[in-house]
C-alpha cells in the first residue's frame, strides 16, 4: 500500500514538473493583429486540427505547395520521393507534374532563386520552409495564410494581419481574390460582460470596430470555403513536412509499448516471487 | 567446468571477489523506497544516452555551415535515425529529472552525512559534468536557441572584472559564438566530457559500496550483524534488489518511450521550438530560455538586477547562479543534526527543505518565461529562500529538537 502511495507521490512529481512550467514555451507564436469573427480578440491564430493520416488533404496540400510556393520558397531538407511515397503519389505521376525543371526524384527539394538577388527583391530571402511548422505552429501557418489584404500604401501592394509589413506578396491571390481591411458595428460589450441595451428602446448599442478581413465577391476563384479547405491542405502538408516520420514513429511506438508492458509485468511477477524469500 | 574457469579467472583477476563485493553479497537496507530507483535509473539514462551518442555522431556534422543540415539528415535519411535522436533528446531531459530525483533523495535522508561526505562530493561533481554536457550538447544542432544560449552563457565569463573581456575570446576561440566555438563545444560533449562522467561514475559506485547505502530511517544497518557477520536488516543486491530494479526499469522505460515516441518535442520542453530555425547571429528570438533544468539557476541569474560595490549586476548574478550549482557540495558540513532522515529531524528543517523544494519550482517557472518588474522580485525573494535552506542550516539544525531515532530500521 505504501508503495503505491510513494508512486503516485513521484508520479504526480513529474507531471506537476511539466505542468508547473507556463505555457510560454509551448503556445505557438501569437498572431498579430488578427480579428477574431465577432471582433473581441485581437492576436488569437484560428485553431486547425493537422492530420498526418490523411492522404487526399496532404496530396491537395502538395500541389498547391508545389504550384504557389516552391517558386520562392525551398523544402531543402526533404526529397521529392520520400514526399511521392510518404503520400502515395505514384512516381511517374509525381514527376510529371509536381517536379518542375530538371529535378530528379531523389534530388533534395531545392528552388533556383538566387538568396542574395531575392534578398534585393523582397528585402530579405523567403526562408526554407521544411520546418516552418515546428518553428510557428500549424495554427499560425493557417491563419498568417488567410490574412493577407491590399494595402496600397505597401510596396508590393499587400500587407498582413498576422505578420505585419511581411515582404512576402499575396502568392495566393488568384485563388483567394481580393481581400480588404474594413470596419464593421459589433455589439458593445459591457463591463459585465454582457451586451449594452439602450435603457430606452431596449436596443443593442453598437461600436465600430476596424481590422476585419472581407473579400470581395468574385475575384478569387475558390470560394470562402474552398479557399479554408485549401490552407487547411497545405497547413497540413507543412505539418506533415516538419515531422513526416510521425506516422512511423507512433506506429513502432505502440510495438515498444505492448512489449514494455509484457515485460514489465513479467518482471513483477518475478520481483513478487523473489521478495517471498525475504520474510 | 565452470569451477575450473572461474578458478583460472581467479587466479589472474578478482572476478569472484568482486562479484561478491558489488553483487551478490552487497547489503542492501530492506527499507529502502522508491526514491531509491533514480539511482539505478540514471545508470540505465547513461548507457541510452552512451549508445544513441554513438550512433548520432555517426552522422553528425561539427560545421556552422554542416551542422543543422546533418540534423535533419538524421532525422530523414537515416534510417530510423529519429528514433536515435529522440531518444537522445529525451535521455537529456530523463537525466536531469532523475538526477534532481536522485538529489533531492539525499538530502531527505541526510544520505550526505558521515560516513557518505565524499559520495555526495563526488555526486555533485556528477551533476556538474552533466551540467556541462547539457549545454555543449545543446549547442551542437546549431540551432536559434543552440546559438544564443551559447551567446548568452558564454558572455557571463565576459563579465568577470579585468579578465573578462580575454578569458571571454579564450574561451569562444573567436571574437563571437562561431563554427571554432562549436568544434571545441563537440570535442568536449563527445570526448572529454562522457569520459569523465563515466570515471566519476564509477568511482561514485566504488565510494557507494565502500560505505554501504543509506536508507529512509537513517540508521546504520552495519550495527546489527548476523553470526556469519551480515548485516541483519539487508538483502543481497542480486538478485533480490536487482529484480526489483527490473521492475522499476520497465515502468521507468514506459514512460520514457511514451515521451520519445508520441510526444518527442515534449510540448516544447525537451526540444525547444525556436531550434526549428538554424542559428543566426543577426537575428536575436525574442525569449531566450534555457532547457527546462537550467531555469531555476537562470531565474536566479536574472534577479540580480543591482551592481553592488562597483561589481556589475551581470557579474552578480552569474556569482549567485555559480553559487546555487556550487553550494550544494557544502551540505555534509552544514548539517549539524545528530540525526540523518528528514523523519526524525525536527520541524525547522522539515520547513526549510520544503521552502527549498517550493523555491526551486517557482525558480523554474520564473526561469522560463519573459521577466517583469514583479516577476523579478519575486525570484529575488524565492532566491533567498532557496539560499536560506543552505546557510541557516547550521543554525536551525543544531538547535532544533529531534524526534529518537530508532535502532534497526522501520518497515511499515
Amino acid at each position: 500500500m505504501k508503495r503505491i502511495k510513494l508512486f503516485t507521490y513521484i508520479v504526480s512529481f513529474i507531471v506537476a514538473f511539466f505542468f508547473s512550467y507556463n505555457v510560454n514555451a509551448a503556445s505557438g507564436a501569437p498572431c498579430g493583429h488578427y480579428l477574431s469573427e465577432n471582433g473581441l480578440t485581437e492576436g488569437q491564430c484560428e485553431t486547425i486540427e493537422v492530420d498526418p493520416y490523411d492522404l487526399s488533404s496532404l496530396q491537395r496540400g502538395a500541389q498547391i505547395y508545389m504550384n504557389y510556393c516552391l517558386g520562392c520558397h525551398s523544402l531543402k531538407f526533404a526529397r521529392y520521393k520520400r514526399v511521392s511515397e510518404d503520400l502515395q503519389i505514384p512516381l511517374d505521376m509525381f514527376q510529371e507534374n509536381l517536379i518542375f525543371g530538371d529535378q530528379k526524384l531523389g534530388d533534395l527539394i531545392s528552388i533556383g532563386m538566387d538568396s542574395k538577388e531575392s534578398k534585393v527583391w523582397f528585402g530579405n530571402s523567403p526562408p526554407d520552409l521544411t520546418l516552418e511548422a515546428g518553428l510557428r505552429g500549424p495554427d499560425w501557418i493557417y491563419t498568417y495564410l488567410k490574412s493577407f489584404y491590399i494595402d496600397d500604401s505597401r510596396p508590393l501592394g499587400v500587407n498582413n494581419k498576422v505578420y505585419e509589413n511581411v515582404g512576402m506578396p499575396h502568392a495566393l491571390i488568384e485563388m483567394q481574390g481580393e481581400q480588404f481591411s474594413v470596419c464593421k458595428q459589433i455589439p458593445e460589450i459591457a463591463t459585465n460582460g454582457g451586451i449594452k441595451q439602450d435603457p430606452l428602446t431596449g436596443e443593442q448599442l453598437t461600436v465600430e470596430k476596424c481590422g476585419f478581413l472581407e473579400v470581395k465577391d468574385g475575384t478569387g476563384i475558390q470560394t470562402a470555403e474552398e479557399f479554408d479547405r485549401s490552407m487547411k491542405d497545405l497547413t497540413n502538408f507543412l505539418a506533415y513536412m516538419t515531422d513526416p516520420m510521425k506516422k512511423e514513429r507512433e506506429s513502432i511506438g505502440v510495438y515498444v509499448l505492448l512489449y514494455l508492458f509484457i515485460f514489465t509485468i513479467l518482471s513483477y511477477l518475478l520481483y513478487i516471487e523473489f521478495k517471498k524469500d525475504l520474510h | 567446468m565452470v569451477t575450473k574457469i572461474m578458478n583460472w579467472f581467479d587466479d589472474r583477476l578478482p572476478l569472484t571477489a568482486t562479484i561478491e563485493r558489488h553483487l551478490t553479497k552487497y547489503p542492501a537496507p530492506i527499507n529502502m523506497n522508491i526514491w531509491y530507483l533514480a539511482g539505478v535509473l540514471l545508470v540505465v539514462v547513461l548507457v541510452i544516452q552512451l549508445l544513441s551518442g554513438i550512433w548520432l555522431l555517426m552522422n553528425y556534422e561539427p560545421t556552422a555551415e554542416g551542422a543543422f543540415a546533418s540534423i535533419q539528415y538524421i532525422m530523414r535519411d537515416v534510417e530510423y535515425g529519429y528514433i536515435i535522436r529522440y531518444m537522445h533528446t529525451t535521455g537529456a531531459s530523463a537525466f536531469f529529472a532523475l538526477i534532481y530525483l536522485h538529489m533531492f533523495r539525499g538530502m531527505m535522508y541526510g544520505s550526505y552525512q558521515k560516513p557518505r561526505e565524499l559520495l555526495w562530493v563526488v555526486g555533485w561533481i556528477t551533476y556538474l559534468l552533466l551540467c556541462m554536457l547539457g549545454f555543449t550538447g545543446y549547442v551542437l544542432p546549431w540551432g536559434q536557441m543552440s546559438f544564443w544560449a551559447a551567446q548568452v552563457i558564454m558572455s557571463l565569463f565576459g563579465s568577470i572584472p579585468y579578465i573578462g573581456e580575454d578569458l571571454l575570446i579564450w574561451i569562444r576561440g573567436d571574437y563571437l559564438i562561431s563554427g571554432i566555438t562549436l568544434n571545441r563545444l563537440f570535442a568536449l560533449h563527445v570526448v572529454l566530457l562522457p569520459l569523465a562522467l563515466i570515471a566519476v561514475i564509477f568511482v561514485h559506485i566504488l565510494a557507494l559500496h565502500e560505505v554501504g547505502s543509506n536508507n529512509p530511517d537513517g540508521v546504520d544497518v552495519k550495527k546489527f550483524k548476523d553470526e556469519d557477520g551480515v548485516p541483519l536488516d539487508t538483502k543481497p543486491f542480486f538478485p533480490y534488489d536487482v529484480m526489483h530494479d527490473l521492475y522499476a526499469i520497465g515502468v521507468f522505460l514506459i514512460f520514457f518511450c511514451t515521451i520519445m515516441f508520441f510526444y518527442p518535442d515534449g510540448g516544447g520542453y525537451v526540444i525547444e521550438y525556436v531550434n526549428y530555425e538554424a542559428a543566426d547571429n543577426l537575428k536575436t528570438p525574442e525569449h531566450i530560455v534555457p532547457s527546462w533544468y537550467y531555469t531555476p539557476f537562470y531565474a536566479m541569474l536574472r534577479a540580480i538586477t543591482f551592481p553592488i560595490f562597483g561589481l556589475s549586476a551581470k557579474f552578480l548574478g552569474f556569482v549567485v547562479m555559480a553559487a546555487g550549482i556550487a553550494i550544494f557540495v557544502a551540505l555534509p558540513w552544514l548539517d549539524r543534526s545528530p540525526v540523518k532522515s528528514i523523519k526524525y529531524k525536527g520541524v525547522y528543517s522539515k520547513f526549510f527543505l520544503s521552502l527549498f523544494v517550493v523555491s526551486f519550482f517557482v525558480l523554474g517557472y520564473l526561469g522560463s518565461v519573459a521577466p517583469s518588474p514583479a516577476k523579478t522580485l519575486l525570484a529575488q525573494i524565492f532566491t533567498v529562500g532557496y539560499f536560506s535552506y543552505f546557510l541557516l542550516m547550521p543554525i536551525y539544525s543544531k538547535y532544533e529538537t529531534c524526534k529518537p531515532v530508532p535502532d534497526r530500521v522501520q518497515l511499515s
